[in-house]
């Protein structure tokens, strides 16, 4: 009994977060169908498919984007671990579920302030104001985004005077600084020429050791070359979900392998 | 070869539109800008001579060469200062509500067409209701309190829907960027919509004002004296509580009055003292309107999108 029950408890450590029977509607669209998925815990999962088939309208359900706008509706439940807690749920407060899920978006969004004030913003929200608690989470925070030795010496220069590789990974860094448990990105290469691009995804990558990562992407290489498990979704629904190598090597769905193969979309 | 030679004929008929476009829109734009400049100028030359320190610090008199402006620039000013400490915070709140808090249903669209409209009615009717409301109702009397709050209520509308301009302006990307970490509807308003709006809401509040300064109708409806030879009493007392509000309910005039006054006289010497206020007056919108470009120039400087 004990070893049972010990197993089941290890199981679900390995989970970050579990999906089970996700439905959402724009209005009465029925924009997601239906998907059962978990989030390996710090493991990249990557959303693939094609334009509109839903990919960031999950992504955004993971930290109740949604509730901005008047007209959605979720059903079913994403549970966060290790408490066990379904975030879609009508008594949790979706800024609670922001403060512990952090979205990266998809063209640079950072605020019309300096570089220092853009990442030491999550911390103000949680009213945080002691100086050396705000410095020092920074520093870290651009460390780890890899943009500290960049901007070390001008961190009260405005931010829209990086480059828009550099903006990104300051976005990156705002969204660490608050040491989320779940990080989402939103096609956060889009909008970057290839040399951004390639230093996103190696810093995406570094990330994996502190934080679950959920990235959705067009760019099926780039799902391929960073992510661990892989999701292809197709019209609001989840056709297959597997460790990253079996859904490009060895899809067990059609579909799935006319995508990847470039048959389709 | 005989192809092109067509093509060049038709793109030349058609260029002659341009042409004949650009002669009339000069044509148009001079008339607006020839006429200005031609009362400009009027008001000018006859009005220049009489523009020295003691126009400016010389109560209205009989006689036309010591009349002064100064109870109605003081008067100006003071009414100023009311409506633009009861229109900001009036307005800006008011935008702030309708367009992050509001929820979106047929009362708030009634609302919203309502106040868009509100700036089409004739500042007279604006009047009439202050006439009624502040003066009599609430008693404030024909005081620069009451006319202060009529010409707030008049340019509210422009202030309201500039802050909501200026908020919508600003992109959907950066408001979800201070969701996403976990800000309130408040934070992210009072650390980000607001300080990114406020060129936007600056330049509507200073054209409300530029409108204000300018307005004569609710102003004598409301019964402002057109002959005032004090001022009202000072806002700062030498002993205690150093500030005093008794020059709220005060009798006053303002510049437009005081022009309207002189125009009416038959003495020509009032007529350019007419003039000389009007120039005051012009200088004062311009100024301002000035002020709105130069801040709006410099609070969007570090601010791209």
């Amino acid at each position: 009994m004990m070893q049972i029950d010990q197993e089941a408890v290890s199981e679900q450590i390995q989970y970050k977060s579990e999906v089970k029977n996700l439905n959402f509607f724009y209005g009465n669209f029925n924009a997601l169908k239906n998907i059962n998925m978990v989030l390996h815990d710090k493991k990249i999962t990557a959303l693939i498919g094609p334009s509109g088939c839903g990919k960031s309208t999950f992504l955004r359900c993971f930290n109740r984007m949604h509730d901005l706008y008047p007209g959605n509706r979720y059903q079913g439940e994403i549970m966060l671990h290790p408490d066990n807690v379904n975030i879609l749920a009508q008594n949790v407060d979706p800024i609670e579920v922001r403060m512990r899920i952090s979205m990266v978006f998809q063209k640079p969004n950072p605020f019309p302030k300096s570089i220092y004030e853009n990442v030491a913003y999550g911390l103000r929200v949680r009213g945080i104001k002691q100086r050396a608690i705000l410095d020092e989470s920074v520093e870290l925070a651009l460390r780890n985004s890899a943009l500290w030795d960049e901007v070390k010496d001008r961190q009260h220069d405005l931010a829209f005077n990086l480059s828009g590789g550099q903006q990104q990974r300051l976005c990156i860094a705002r969204a660490l600084a608050t040491d989320p448990e779940i990080l989402l990105f939103d096609e956060p290469t889009s909008a970057l020429d290839p040399i951004a691009t390639a230093s996103i995804e190696e810093l995406i990558t570094d990330l994996k050791n502190k934080v679950t990562i959920l990235i959705v992407t067009h760019n099926m290489q780039q799902a391929a070359r960073v992510s661990d498990y892989t999701a292809y979704m197709y019209l609001g629904e989840l056709i297959e979900f597997n460790v990253t190598d079996t859904i490009f090597i060895k899809p067990k769905n059609k579909q799935t392998e006319d995508y990847i193969t470039g048959r389709f979309g | 070869m005989n192809n092109i030679e067509e093509i060049r004929r038709i793109i030349g008929q058609h260029k002659r539109w341009d042409l004949i476009f650009v002669i009339a829109g000069i044509f148009a734009l001079m008339i607006a800008v020839l006429t200005f400049m031609a009362l400009f100028a009027h008001m000018l030359i006859d009005g220049m001579p009489r523009l020295s320190w003691e126009f400016f610090t010389s109560f209205p008199s009989r006689r036309p060469e010591s009349a002064g402006i100064l109870s109605a620039w003081v008067g100006t000013t003071l009414v100023m200062l009311v409506t633009a400490l009861s229109a900001v915070p009036l307005g800006i709140g008011s935008g702030i509500y309708l367009e992050e808090y509001a929820p979106k249903n047929l009362v708030t669209e009634i609302i919203e067409i309502n106040v868009t409209n509100l700036a089409g009615v004739p500042s007279i009717i604006y009047g009439l209701l202050a006439l009624g409301l502040f003066v009599y109702q609430l008693g404030f009397g024909q005081s620069i309190l009451a006319a202060g709050l009529a010409l707030a209520l008049l340019i509210l509308p422009v202030v309201i829907v500039a802050t909501r301009e200026a908020i919508r302006s600003i992109p959907v990307a950066i408001r979800e960027g201070a969701y996403a970490l976990g800000a309130t509807k408040w934070q992210t308003v009072f650390d980000h919509l607001l300080p990114y709006s406020s060129a936007g809401i600056l330049t509507g509040v200073i054209i409300g004002l530029a409108r204000a300064i300018g307005e004569t109708a609710p102003i004598i409806t409301i019964g402002a004296l057109t002959f005032i030879a004090f001022l009202p009493p000072s806002p700062v007392k030498s002993e205690f509580p150093f500030v005093s509000f008794e020059w709220l309910t005060a009798p006053f005039t303002v510049m437009p009055i005081q022009m309207f006054n002189w125009v009416s006289r038959p003495e020509e010497a009032f007529q350019l003292n007419a003039a000389a206020a009007g120039l005051v007056l012009v200088v004062m919108t311009l100024a301002m309107n000035g002020l709105a470009i130069y801040l709006r120039y410099r609070m969007r400087k570090n601010i791209k999108w």
